[in-house]
């Protein structure tokens, strides 16, 4: 980072010639201002409607500002359809992060092994990012399409069958198991990981995890040379020099992309829509998802509303306390 | 290979060096293999679509799938249409972006004023939300403004919401204009405009070109405003497009292929040409500068 001292500009001379910069300061609020009321009123203001509309009692076309309460909240979450979404949302976004976290790692120390081709297989591994989770879900929806087992596989049954490794063929996206299926009274759905969640995790990470690689590039690019060479000259392994040096240095990266990795993936929307539309049953449904199918299609608005209000304050309760944190270490 | 000229660099041993390259090809595969459907698929006739040859390479090079999805025909609504939306979406919404990104960052960095640290992170937040928090009253204002289901609404939309993103990149960017500058052009006598056009914005090209590729590449790709805001198919963007093509029963794969390799074009295209900027918008994304 190039941060200049930009606050410490108000120089003694600077505030004696503050008369004719008066001006200029109200021009500089004056500019910004339309794009202060955009955000307060496009992100906070539409926030606090929606809030309002979760407490409401409008759950059918007809526009209603009954207040009920929390009412909306107790009976998503009381449908086995809403909880079994977040356990989607949480097998999702648990494999996702740590598949992207992994594998950026590994590609990242790949590349900058001093190799041959280098560039070649940094954009390779990054082009993913530059297309949309439309393209990405229609895409991988073909090459998991099952066919029919075992005498007309398709897709990377088809793969499978050819290079003679059948064993990996399987239902993917159609397969509506959920291992292992706990049981838990009071709960309307069944714990586990529903396997046709696996496949869309699998392009996620495919689509993701170039750009978790370019983080930690650009993170070990920041390493001086000098740090690791003091390590070894203390007699360090080169293991000891990654675990002790490299690793703890890259902490940053890796708070970084979880917060970005997180927030995307607790809003997961498209990729869901265009690989599986929540199926089979709701095992691959998601938060994002069910508020579109109840506002939109079955005009339950302040369910939906109160849906959208957990998908909130779940993104929130990630990116708020990292906002904080970077602007505190920024000021100082 | 000058690796081995490097003095403090150790020689990697050579078992490592085979494993590290049978790693990197085999997730270069990974990463093409759907690729490699995209293309093979997407050039076949409608003769050679068949199931249980899907992996083969096509006989020959064939448009017919492009046409079909290009054009429409038989069941299929062509994405000619669609495709012009995106484009008159995506432009006027870019532009506006980022100069509204610029004169923000410019503020921001420069002009800093009490509260301003806490706005800017206010503005920040704007870009994690998820959009289903905001999408109903957002449809009743666009509807009040007689801007629901037409393009320019979706333009503004895209603003809008852009506007942390752009501000970000702007901010950083800008802040790394050494101060000095803008202190020599206020002594000069130039206003806030002065300072800005003569100082800042010769200096901007850089952060113009990653904001306009980020831009660019979201809104091109955007999902969920296309589908709230177009309920007129004749105004859908791409991506809502090819979400409909591919739910269609009736269209061929070898459609649906070309279909979705023709929306990835544009953004491809960017990335090949311009992939150094495009990766610092991603990398600014993260809230680094």
């Amino acid at each position: 980072m190039q941060q200049t001292g930009v606050q410490s500009s108000s120089l003694p001379q600077a505030k004696k010639r503050r008369k004719p910069l008066d001006m200029d300061r109200w021009t500089a609020v004056a500019m910004i201002m339309p794009s202060i009321i955009a955000v307060g009123l496009f992100v906070y203001g539409f926030i606090a409607w929606t809030g309002y509309v979760s407490l409401s009692d409008w759950n059918s076309l007809a526009p209603s500002f009954q207040l009920i309460g929390f009412d909306n909240y107790l009976k998503i979450f009381n449908t086995g359809r809403f909880q079994t979404n977040v356990r989607n949302l949480f097998v999702f976004t648990t494999f996702f992060l740590t598949a992207c976290l992994t594998i950026g790692l590994l590609l990242a120390l790949l590349v900058d092994s001093k190799i041959k081709g280098e560039a070649f297989f940094r954009s390779v591994y990054i082009f993913p990012m530059a297309l949309s989770f439309v393209v990405t879900g229609v895409v991988w929806q073909w090459l998991y399409a099952p066919g029919r087992l075992p005498n007309d596989p398709t897709g990377f049954n088809l793969l499978f069958q050819q290079i003679g490794a059948t064993f990996l063929q399987g239902q993917f996206t159609a397969d509506p198991r959920v291992i292992p299926e706990i049981r838990i009274a009071g709960l309307k759905t069944k714990l586990g990981i529903p396997m046709a969640m696996i496949p869309v995790v699998v392009a996620a990470v495919w689509q993701m995890s170039g750009f978790v690689m370019a983080m930690y590039l650009a993170g070990l690019r920041g390493i001086s040379e000098e740090i690791k060479e003091a390590a070894r000259v203390d007699g360090a392994t080169e293991t000891d020099v990654f675990r002790f040096v490299t690793l703890p240095l890259l902490q940053p990266v890796t708070l970084s992309a979880v917060i970005i990795l997180g927030h995307i993936s607790l809003k997961i929307f498209d990729l869901v829509v265009t690989m599986t539309g929540g199926a089979p049953g709701n095992n691959t449904e998601v938060p994002g998802l069910y508020m579109y199918e109840i506002t939109f299609k079955a005009n339950k608005f302040a369910e939906g509303a109160a849906a959208a209000m957990v998908m909130l304050i779940v993104v929130a309760v990630l990116v708020v306390p990292y906002l904080l944190y970077n602007r505190r270490t920024e000021v100082e | 290979m000058s690796a081995i000229a490097l003095p403090n660099r150790r020689r990697l041993p050579s078992i490592r060096r085979v494993l590290v390259y049978t790693l990197m090809l085999l997730f270069a595969l990974f990463f093409l293999l759907p690729v490699y459907m995209l293309v093979i698929t997407s050039m076949k006739g409608f003769d050679e679509v068949s199931l249980s040859r899907m992996w083969d390479l096509p006989r020959g090079i064939s448009f017919v799938s492009f046409d079909r999805a290009w054009n429409g025909g038989e069941g299929v609504i062509g994405m000619r249409g669609s495709f012009i939306n995106s484009v008159l979406l995506v432009i006027p919404a870019t532009v506006i972006s980022c100069l509204l990104g610029s004169l923000n960052g410019y503020v921001l960095s420069k002009w800093r004023f009490p509260g301003s640290e806490t706005i800017f992170t206010l503005i920040l937040f704007g870009m994690f939300i998820p959009y289903q928090s905001i999408l109903v009253p957002l449809v009743e204002t666009l509807n009040r403004l007689n801007l629901y289901g037409s393009l320019q609404g979706l333009i503004l939309v895209h603003v809008v919401y852009g506007i942390p993103i752009t501000t970000l990149i702007f901010r950083n960017y800008y802040a790394g204009v050494p101060t000095e500058l803008v202190e020599a052009g206020k002594i000069d006598g130039a206003n806030f405009f002065g300072v800005y056009r003569d100082i800042m914005l010769p200096l901007s090209v850089p952060g113009f070109v990653v904001v306009a590729i980020w831009q660019f590449t979201s809104i091109w790709n955007e999902f969920l405003f296309g589908l709230i805001i177009t309920n007129d198919p004749q105004l859908r963007p791409v991506t809502v497009a090819l979400q409909n093509l591919s739910g269609s029963q009736y269209t061929q794969w070898n459609v649906q292929m070309a279909g979705a390799l023709l929306v990835a074009l544009p953004p491809l295209l960017v990335y090949m040409f311009l992939g150094k900027y495009f990766l610092r918008g991603l990398m600014a994304g993260s809230l680094k500068g």
